[in-house]
């Protein structure tokens, strides 16, 4: 378990660094060349050099790629253009607001949608999982920023139970999940819908193995087969979906922190990429690159915990 | 006695499943109104009226209006054309590009395809909504921008699906015929392989179409898409939003539009991938 788990680190660590290295290229395709873009059509072919010599984008291409990658090393991701102070440091002090967003909504979804999944496989084609289909279509095709405006006009204008702005106090429990309610919600829904589907998708497929038959001639009361052996087998597909949806849950972060607006680093990259900030956008952009592949990898290292087929590949 | 066809089959299977007719009624409804914005239009959409701000549906402005007092029906109707466009531009010019991209890198083999993949593989680690952002960095704002922004965006997915099934289909036994019969790589690519592309290419065009809308959405909604004051649904919810206390209405609709329009075109693409090519449903 512990090789398997050690291998899967291993193959991430190449992929961050073609992750790096496409954001180095990306950042430097705009047309005319970053300090063009940041300046604007009216600047002067003065400013534009400044610019260039201040960035270091006049080195020879392999050096900045060097600086770079041995700056991410070591955690400088340059500094911001815009406050001048380190990106590094501010992605940090934003991360963990985006943190507990995303765990929150990760939470929520798992909590309402495996059993969701579970109720609509146990009521197949009855009225309820009909309707609990609808529902979750509804939860799919939803952008979660409009779902984030409704909750805000229900909950926060009209009935005054949760804020509509802000983060809280990291130090007080309370006041974080008492800010932390309605956003992630509104981005946990469209998980939990996923999640339901999949779920339930799974175990339908998990029911008619033959194993299950084998367990109930053995006696097992209905309940110990469904729990014990159809979940934990479709489980695998639960996680797989959790981790194909990361991606989806981080792009969603950022739109709902600007809808509540809470800080974060989606606030952080939108601001960015308002002002031109260069630096700050590729610093954030790494550090979603990052996090996409870090689940990915978690996801892998929990097959081989799940499934033990898997670990003797 | 009328012939049977895969065709008349497939129609049939797609007409069977009522979400997709739905979906199909819907998206059909929306082109129209797109179309015939500026016939059916009750008010020019960016006409002010400031006696009349903020109020709520009514049977003069069946929508209300919004902070300007301009009619929020019309400016739909009118947002609805943009939002389709974009979509279906950058959609088809993915589609296109990202075909043939992939279906030659698959057929091409070697450390080219294998670069291409990898490349592909990192672009996609990304969430689509911030590789959005990135493009609009790069790009700027305004609609052509927005549609070659959400067009790149969607370039790896397509490159991925076609040489998937270009893979899959190099494999398949007539086109080892083909080749047998003298064809050259190429020929056999495009004459044989691409063809069968379409099915599952099609399938996605319409899902990804319903996932280009809301990436459109988002990013206008974020700021970056069309400019003020012309309307489209997203840039129409970030200014309602700010006046969500005073009239929630213009808030609830034109999200309402946008809402509308992904679930039209997912229940389409849902209905082809049912009719098409199954093998593609994922953990549905």
């Amino acid at each position: 378990m512990l090789r398997y788990a050690i291998r899967s680190i291993l193959v991430t660590i190449p992929l961050l660094l073609i992750l790096a290295t496409v954001v180095f290229f990306a950042m430097r395709a705009v047309p005319g060349g970053p300090a063009y873009a940041i300046l604007g059509e009216q600047a002067s072919a003065e400013a534009i050099a400044a610019l260039e010599q201040r960035l270091g984008l006049d080195r020879p291409l392999l050096e900045q790629y060097w600086k770079y990658i041995s700056g991410l090393l070591t955690g400088d991701l340059g500094t911001s253009l815009f406050n001048r102070l380190p990106v590094g440091r501010q992605l940090l002090q934003s991360l963990p607001y985006t943190a507990e967003l995303a765990g929150a909504s990760m939470a929520i979804a798992l909590l309402l949608g495996i059993p969701a999944g579970i109720w609509m496989a146990t009521r197949r084609n009855t009225v309820g999982d009909y309707v609990a289909r609808v529902l979750s279509l509804v939860g799919l095709t939803i952008p979660e920023f409009y779902l984030g405006v409704l909750l805000i006009m229900v909950f926060s204008l009209q009935l005054d139970w949760f804020p509509m702005l802000g983060a809280g106090d990291l130090a007080s429990t309370a006041s974080t999940l008492h800010h932390l309610f309605l956003p992630s919600l509104a981005l946990g829904l469209t998980l939990t819908s996923f999640i339901a589907r999949a779920t339930r998708a799974n175990l339908l497929e998990v029911l008619s193995e033959d194993y299950l038959n084998t367990a109930r001639a053995k006696g097992l009361p209905e309940r110990r087969v469904l729990l014990k052996h159809a979940l934990r087998n479709s489980l695998t597909a639960t996680v797989t979906v959790v981790g194909m949806y990361t991606a989806l849950l981080l792009g969603g972060a950022v739109m709902v922190e600007t809808v509540f607006t809470r800080p974060g680093i989606g606030k952080l990259l939108v601001e960015a990429v308002y002002q031109r900030d260069y630096p700050m956008i590729q610093g954030g952009l790494l550090l979603f690159a990052a996090c996409v592949a870090s689940a990915n990898m978690l996801v892998d290292i929990s097959y081989g915990f799940l499934d033990p087929r898997i670990r003797y590949d | 006695m009328k012939q049977r066809s895969p065709w008349r089959d497939g129609l049939r299977a797609f007409a069977r499943s009522r979400t997709a007719v739905v979906g199909l009624l819907l998206a059909a409804s929306l082109v129209i109104a797109a179309a015939l914005a500026s016939v059916v239009s009750p008010f020019d959409p960016l006409e002010m009226n400031m006696k009349e701000r903020l109020s709520r549906p009514s049977p003069t402005h069946l929508l209300g209006t919004d902070q300007y007092g301009r009619d929020v029906l019309s400016r739909i109707l009118h947002g609805t054309g943009v939002s389709l466009i974009v979509s279906f531009f950058s959609i088809a010019i993915a589609a296109t590009v990202g075909t043939v991209v992939g279906c030659l890198s698959a057929y091409r083999g070697g450390i080219p395809d294998l670069i291409v993949a990898k490349l592909v593989d990192a672009l996609m680690s990304f969430p689509t909504l911030i590789l959005g952002l990135l493009v609009v960095a790069l790009l700027g704002g305004g609609v052509v921008k927005l549609t070659l922004t959400v067009s790149v965006t969607f370039l790896p997915r397509f490159v991925r699906l076609a040489r998937g099934e270009t893979l899959r289909i190099r494999e398949l036994q007539y086109i080892e015929a083909a080749r047998a019969l003298g064809s050259s790589r190429l020929r056999v690519a495009l004459r044989h392989v691409m063809p069968n592309l379409l099915g599952s290419t099609l399938v996605m065009v319409a899902l990804w179409m319903a996932a280009a809308i809301r990436i459109e959405a988002s990013l206008s909604f974020l700021g970056f898409g069309v400019n003020p004051p012309n309307p489209t649904w997203g840039n129409m919810l970030r200014e309602a939003v700010r006046w969500l206390s005073s009239n929630p209405w213009t808030s609830i609709f034109a999200g309402g539009a946008i809402f509308t329009a992904v679930l039209a075109f997912n229940l389409v693409g849902d209905g082809l991938r049912d009719m098409l090519a199954p093998r593609l449903r994922g953990p549905d």
